[in-house]
């Protein structure tokens, strides 16, 4: 009898390719995708080696981060934009790869298609130049970002050169409360773990918490993993996962569908196997959540107050804040409900997907936007933008005085001129909160689709809750 | 392969923890498709005022730091995206070495594969080393791979961990991709045992 293992010890095992001693295992890679921003330097190191890829069919691309949002094609951004999403496309006729081009009826953000299409399974492993690959485990893969050499590397070989991590357990009982979303519930393990916290480490969530939330709650969760540190975020495969795999485009048909799910009821961590290190937290305890500051770390209950520097003790930490409040414009102590903002983004791979839409929109019905206050609200696939129009959710969004963007990553990332300007203020559904994130000098307030659409309306931070 | 055996260079001291990949390099430059002259970019927006000029204050820019090859930096350098235009702008620069308490993961890796090496030291070594710097604007620190040590001015030296593949690739310029590629004949055999 082998020894019990968790949901991560049985994916990594089964992709071993080989381990020598003294170096890092050979790992097979299942899904490998790619887009335009972490690619061209690897497809030009294949061709100065003269390669080919090993595995075209398990690779896939598509257009994304510095694609336009309004309609009108390539000439709506700049030149090198342009010069970059045109190379993407030579590269993948040129190496033979899928690619989900702009106006295609498949395009969207990588993290947001993979899932969409049924590329990303149960047990794969699956990478992608792009941070927050982390996504992808919501499924029970073990999915996780790397740099343009990686890519190259696993091009050419479908493998990549890796380093065991160690796990995180990272448990959450109880149940969330109306207006508590999935974002809220990362937002604050993120405060909790700090933004180097899980360094090192594959977490898998597990609780009841996790397994009460649907599929795209727990993409919203994996994906902000690597904003703890974590190398990837996983969930076990469960009804819901299978319920919503089956009959997507791209997953096993017929029996090869049976054996597959045999497969994928195998994952889930043995009773009895041990992680490094384990968190517990109480999803009852969570109500929405805001960051005030300059990392996602730097997040508090939506009704708190700043915290003080001096409250601090250690003098890094100390200096840490109080650069953070001075980007922000904001004084310790001060509470952030009601601060006026600019801008209102919702979008991105975090919070883009339908159901984050229909949440907002739920907020937004018959309301209006305030005045003065921008907002975008972005699809994160095409597919997306057209399941939200059949719901005539886009007809909510445009009647409260929203924009309603082409799918893309858009301000969550502004290489595409969709920006803050110096100084702006914005709740953006995104991940990161980074200064100069959303532009040049911009100010992030990271939220969930709920607070973003109650900010909205308020023209300032706003608790989404009496609104529901 | 870039290398790596030793250097002993002027340290600039940039003590924010937390430093992440989009200040190394903003989002916005990430529109080019190859690696080169990325170092005019490195820390762009707390390096340069609004019109282009060098803000006289930050540390990459003290006449102190011209020619060094060494970056003292706050916990958990390197956060943030994936992106490897980060290394490319610190090599750029003209940086071969990182010494902070921790690094994200990512940037570890990408890091290593450019030849800027990431040294990880204890918290009261960090600490005295800024201190240390604080004092001598024109202090040398000594990094040799080989022994994995980083030498310290007031004497002695501290040991740093390299993980043993990284290290063989940048003493002895390994291929990664050509280390991968010669299991060509293990990665077909795993392909053929998967189960469909």
């Amino acid at each position: 009898m082998t020894a019990p293992r968790t949901l991560f010890e049985k994916v990594w095992a089964s992709h071993v390719v080989s381990e020598e001693p003294g170096c890092p295992a050979v790992l097979y890679v299942d899904l490998h995708l790619v887009h335009e921003v972490t690619s061209p330097q690897a497809f030009s190191g294949l061709k100065s080696r003269g390669l080919r890829l090993r595995r075209p069919e398990r690779t896939v691309a598509t257009m994304d981060h510095s694609i336009p949002t309004r309609p009108g094609g390539l000439a709506m951004v700049d030149a090198q934009a342009q010069n970059q999403l045109r190379q993407l496309e030579a590269n993948c006729t040129e190496f033979g790869v899928e690619l989900h081009a702009l106006g295609a009826s498949t395009q969207g953000i990588v993290h947001v298609i993979g899932p969409e299409l049924g590329l990303t399974q149960p047990g794969m492993t699956v990478v992608c130049g792009d941070s927050h690959t982390s996504t992808h485990g919501a499924f029970g893969a073990l999915a996780f970002g790397i740099g343009t050499s990686e890519v190259e590397h696993v091009l050419a070989t479908q493998c990549l050169l890796q380093s065991r991590p160690k796990t995180l357990e990272v448990r959450v009982d109880g149940a969330l409360a109306k207006g508590t979303t999935a974002k809220d519930l990362i937002l604050a393990l993120i405060a909790k773990l700090g933004v180097g916290g899980a360094t090192g480490h594959v977490i898998e969530y597990r609780g009841e918490a996790i397994r009460a939330l649907d599929m795209e709650a727990r993409m919203t969760v994996c994906n902000m993993s690597i904003e703890a540190g974590a190398r990837a975020g996983m969930i076990a495969p469960d009804d819901v996962t299978i319920d919503f795999l089956e009959g997507l485009a791209r997953v096993p048909q017929g029996e090869a569908w049976d054996r597959a799910v045999a497969r994928w009821r195998a994952l889930p961590t043995d009773e009895g196997a041990v992680f490094d290190r384990s968190v517990t937290i109480d999803a009852d305890a969570i109500g929405p959540m805001i960051t005030y500051g300059t990392n996602p770390g730097m997040g508090m209950p939506i009704g708190a107050r700043l915290p003080r520097p001096e409250e601090l003790s250690d003098p890094a930490a100390r200096a840490q804040l109080e650069k953070a409040l001075a980007y922000m414009g904001l004084r310790a102590g001060q509470p952030l409900l009601g601060k006026a903002i600019d801008v209102v983004f919702l979008g991105s791979c975090t919070n883009s997907r339908l159901s984050d839409l229909r949440q907002a929109a739920e907020i937004l019905r018959k309301r209006k936007v305030a005045k003065g206050v921008r907002m975008l609200v972005v699809p994160g696939s095409a597919a997306v933008k057209r399941q939200a129009e059949s719901e005539g959710l886009d007809r909510v969004f445009l009647e409260a005085g929203a924009e309603w963007r082409e799918p893309g990553c858009s301000m969550c990332i502004a290489m595409n001129g969709d920006e803050l300007t110096q100084g702006q203020y914005a709740v953006s559904t995104s991940n990161r909160n980074f200064e100069g994130r959303q532009g040049k000098g911009s100010r992030t307030f990271l939220a969930s689709p709920l607070t973003a659409a109650a900010s909205a309306i308020a023209g300032a931070v706003a608790d989404p809750r009496p609104l529901l | 392969m870039p290398q790596f055996t030793s250097l002993k260079s002027r340290v600039i001291a940039l003590p924010q923890a937390d430093v992440d990949t989009d200040q190394i390099i903003p989002a916005r430059f990430l529109k080019v498709t190859d690696k080169e002259g990325l170092g005019a970019l490195a820390f762009h927006d707390w390096r340069y005022h609004e019109d282009g000029t060098p803000r006289p204050d930050f540390p990459l820019n003290l006449a102190e730091s011209r020619g060094a090859q060494i970056l003292l930096a706050g916990d958990n350098f390197g956060c943030g995206s994936s992106r490897e235009h980060a290394p490319w702008a610190l090599v750029g620069f003209g940086l071969r070495a990182v010494i902070s308490t921790s690094f994200a993961d990512i940037f570890r890796g990408n890091a290593l594969k450019n030849g800027l090496l990431p040294v990880v030291v204890d918290a009261a070594t960090h600490r005295a080393l800024f201190e240390e710097r604080g004092r001598d604007a024109t202090l040398e620190l000594s990094v040799d791979l080989a022994t994995q040590t980083l030498s310290l001015p007031w004497g002695g030296s501290v040991t740093f961990p390299v993980d043993a593949f990284a290290k063989r690739c940048l003493l002895d310029g390994v291929d990664e991709l050509g280390y991968l590629l010669g299991h060509e004949a293990a990665i077909a055999r795993f392909e053929a045992e998967r189960p469909t």
